[in-house]
């Protein structure tokens, strides 16, 4: 077996993988990195919109602070984030996006003067500051107080991976693509690296670090309509599930988003929204004002995508041979607004769904779109229960989201967090020695060896059918309203799929046998998933039970933690604080209009915005 | 009833080199909106699991999915079967290695070509966490990100005469990408530094001029402009010293008198 050694592997080279590989190699230390795709492949290239960083330049931005940035992220995970993280987050965002113009992203940048913007759909008039010409603008997204989105033209995903993976190319960071992780190797307290499937060959690799970053995305493919890449099926989560010790948080916590497109849930970016479209229904009438007066279109998403959900089941969607929808318009945003700040919007609609959205109206639906719950970490992204392994990214819990995440805080997050959780993999690197066990790689390499002459014998159902299986379920039974019954039935079916898991065959050695490996640990994430919405009896965010329609701060203001047991069924959970202290009390959002059970806190909890802890 | 289209598919795996390569044939009923996308992954899934291919993003962004489809580079997973005849065709992408089937290896290729042209912002500055960032005009921004817009899926490269002739060819992408970085201000390259780079026949020189990556690209990148662009630059580069810097100046750029 070829076996490498570094001092960190990111498992993953999105935008998280690749911060902070970027932080190590500045610090001089040695980094590979493994992906399944080349890294500017990445998921991360698909995000549209921007990142919220309280720069303030904008007109409709102006005085905006890390502090009204921190309150709209609280609000919109709906208090289940953890507010030192969140603090943390919105203090450093402006360093961050900073630093990536330093670094090669053309921002947008302010132009001054008269401009006109959109504003639920109807245009007025703003003038932007001539002191602040050619410093980086910021558009609108959902759930926040001040206009805050860092963009560069709908493609800042793309713009910002390939400047940091430019930097990676400077700095000479060893990659190697077509890896794919399957197991960690460690012994129970310290993780030592992971052995990974080349998919040109079907090897098995080595890989020995003193830190190990999962920085691998999101689960998205769990679910069968999602705006995910197809490589976005939770691969790192699922082999720190797998360790039996390292817990994934909150995976409950599963955000729809209100616009992926019809039939190909491809996602067009809630830029669509903030620069003024509105969303319509068979009647082609603008409904959201009518449950959201205030926010309309751009509340947050799980109430934007709850709402479009109640609106369809009043029978007021538009019918079409793949499922009800509804409608997305932005005509009245003209022609060169649409084909300059919207072309990616654009070429999506016109390539994918045959649409001309200058003229036409665009076929959309919510869909699955971000897994707040991942890969569980403390505030300095080291994973719970292994020394040595760490998370950044959709990847993980870190935990800023909670229950719901605002647009353009996710994107920030890879690169924000990828900077702290890097300096921290660098304190890590310098503090420590490590020793390395062949006898413990030996045994991981023996688990997936075993994991691959299991399904070249396997005469049950092909990894097709049963990953079709599990996706049927949690579209069915684990969406976007949920009740008892339901996620019962979908847990007693999921254990079903995990149980036929077990003779599952896999003929041929190529991506059928790359699906094969990862569906039985898909399904756990699924059960992860159902099982710990199911025992969530509270509505939090994207969590919404029907037949428990209040937030329960009294009872449910903590943390999900999922671990799996070896030979287990069902994950072990547990819960913790949702977070060391309040700088925000519970309150109400100012949108979304749930009750709320109040919960009782004590004087120590609340410190201010300033204090340090 | 849709149409039924049949699939002819080059099929070759390197691992197993005493199987030749072949088209193999098989055939589907159409879909209303069905992508190459959907197609393929109904092949895989319902009719021959070993058949290899590569997507990721299915909606254009990524750049994994380049082949060639009924002769043409192009992007299988924005392709519509709706657009194409009742028989496709589909090769894997030449220049590259074939890694199987429909695959090809353009992850490596992409990557040595980045180092060679070394691309990234060259700067002696450091990063100044608390000072505001440097200021830029917006139409420059926009200028920038159009050339940045390549998602180096390798049609350009596959469509390209003179890659497929030598194989040290850099190809329209990496011109694109040098003419990104000249715009630049950050980068603090010069022209002469560029001449460097791509001033000979496994650069700009070796263009033949035959333009199909212009056609094919999915983005539809300005590259004719750029390989102009580039050109004229080190062009004028290469005669510095018998040629006086006044007029050395006049011909810069496209002649739009911005910096371009």
């Amino acid at each position: 077996m070829r076996v490498y050694h570094s001092d960190v592997l990111c498992m993953g080279a999105g935008l998280a993988g690749e911060r902070v590989a970027v932080e190590a190699a500045q610090a001089g230390f040695s980094v590979i990195c493994l992906s399944i795709v080349p890294p500017r492949r990445s998921h991360s290239s698909a995000a549209q919109g921007g990142m919220q960083a309280a720069l303030g330049n904008s007109i409709m931005g102006e005085g905006d602070c890390p502090e009204i940035h921190f309150n709209d992220t609280v609000k919109g995970s709906d208090w289940g984030c953890d507010q030192e993280v969140a603090r943390l987050f919105a203090n450093t965002a402006p360093i961050a996006m900073r630093e990536m113009a330093w670094m090669g992203v053309p921002w947008n940048r302010v132009v001054p003067g008269e401009h006109t913007y959109f504003k639920g759909g109807k245009p007025f008039q703003a003038m932007e500051k001539k002191e602040n010409e050619g410093l980086i603008h910021s558009r609108a997204f959902g759930g926040t107080a001040k206009w805050r989105t860092c963009y560069t033209s709908d493609g800042t995903g793309h713009a910002v991976l390939f400047t940091l993976d430019n930097r990676m190319l400077q700095l000479g960071v060893e990659v190697h693509d077509r890896m794919q992780a399957e197991i960690l190797i460690h012994n129970g307290e310290r993780c030592m690296g992971c052995v990974a499937r080349d998919l040109r060959n079907g090897e098995l690799v080595g890989y020995f670090a003193k830190a190990t970053l999962i920085a691998t995305g999101g689960f998205g493919r769990i679910y069968r309509a999602t705006t995910n890449a197809v490589i976005c099926d939770g691969g790192g989560q699922i082999t720190a599930l797998e360790t039996g010790v390292v817990p994934l948080g909150n995976m409950e916590a599963v955000q729809f988003h209100p616009t992926g497109t019809v039939p190909t849930d491809i996602l067009v970016t809630e830029g669509c929204r903030g620069d003024g479209g509105t969303l319509l229904d068979v009647n082609q009438y603008r409904f959201m004002p009518d449950y959201e007066p205030e926010k309309g279109e751009l509340a947050s998403r799980d109430v934007v995508s709850r709402r479009m959900t109640e609106h369809m089941r009043k029978g007021l969607g538009v019918k079409s041979p793949y499922g009800e929808h509804l409608w997305l318009d932005i005509r009245h945003l003209g022609e060169k607004h649409i084909t300059t700040n919207l072309r990616e919007v654009y070429d999506i609609c016109m390539h994918f769904l045959g649409v001309n959205p200058i003229h036409q109206l665009i076929p959309v639906r919510p869909t699955q779109h971000y897994s707040m719950g991942g890969v569980r970490t403390d505030k300095d992204g080291a994973a719970y229960g292994l020394r040595g392994l760490f998370s950044a990214g959709e990847a993980a819990c870190w935990d800023m989201h909670g229950f719901n995440r605002l647009g353009g805080n996710s994107l920030a997050e890879t690169i924000v967090a990828g900077r702290i959780v890097g300096e921290k993999v660098v304190e890590f690197l310098k503090g420590g020695v490590s020793d390395f066990s062949s006898q413990a790689l030996d045994d991981a390499a023996a688990q997936v060896q075993g994991r691959i002459g299991a399904l070249r014998r396997g005469r049950g159902e092909d990894c097709y059918t049963l990953r079709n299986a599990m996706q049927d379920v949690m579209m069915e039974h684990v969406g976007i309203f949920r009740n008892g019954k339901d996620l019962q039935t979908g847990v007693d079916k999921l254990q079903d799929i995990l149980a036929r898991c077990k003779t599952m065959r896999a003929s041929h050695g190529g991506g059928e046998l790359s699906m094969a490996l990862r569906v039985p640990g898909m399904v756990k994430l699924a059960l992860c998933v159902a099982y710990g919405a199911l025992q969530r009896v509270e509505s939090r965010g994207a969590h919404a039970r029907e037949d428990y329609p209040e937030r329960n701060d009294k009872d449910w203001l903590v943390r999900t933690l999922a671990t799996w047991k070896e030979g287990a069924t069902l994950p072990t959970l547990n819960y913790e604080k949702v977070t060391p202290f309040f700088i925000l009390p519970p309150g109400d959002r100012g949108y979304g209009s749930g009750k709320i059970i109040p919960g009782k806190l004590e004087d120590g909890d609340i410190v201010s915005f300033a204090q340090q802890v | 009833m849709g149409r039924n289209l049949k699939f002819e598919i080059f099929r070759y795996n390197p691992l197993t080199p005493d199987i030749q390569p072949c088209m193999r044939t098989y055939r589907l009923e159409e879909h209303p909106s069905m992508t190459l996308f959907i197609a393929l992954n109904m092949i895989r899934e319902r009719q021959d699991a070993s058949l290899q291919f590569d997507f990721c993003c299915r909606a254009g962004i990524c750049g994994s999915c380049g082949m060639v489809i009924n002769g043409r580079p192009g992007l299988a997973c924005h392709t519509q079967t709706c657009d194409l005849p009742n028989h496709i065709a589909l090769h894997p992408l030449p220049v590259f290695k074939l890694l199987g089937d429909l695959c090809v290896d353009t992850g490596v290729w992409f990557r040595n070509m980045g180092t060679k042209i070394e691309s990234w912002i060259h700067t002696a500055k450091a990063f100044e966490p608390s000072v505001p960032e440097e200021r830029m005009d917006n139409a420059l921004a926009n200028h920038i990100f159009e050339l940045d817009r390549c998602i180096e899926c390798g049609c350009c490269v596959g469509a390209c005469g003179t890659a497929r002739m030598r194989e040290d060819f850099i190809g329209a992408t990496a011109i694109n990408r040098l003419a990104r970085f000249h715009i630049d201000p950050r980068d603090n390259r010069s022209p002469a530094d560029f001449y460097d780079i791509i001033g000979d026949d496994t650069g700009i020189f070796g263009c033949m001029g035959l333009l199909a990556c212009d056609n094919v690209c999915p983005k539809n990148l300005p590259l004719q402009d750029q390989l102009g662009i580039m050109r004229r630059m080190v062009t004028i580069e290469s005669v510095r010293g018998i040629i006086p810097a006044f007029i050395r100046n006049k011909l810069q750029g496209c002649g739009c008198k911005q910096k371009c």
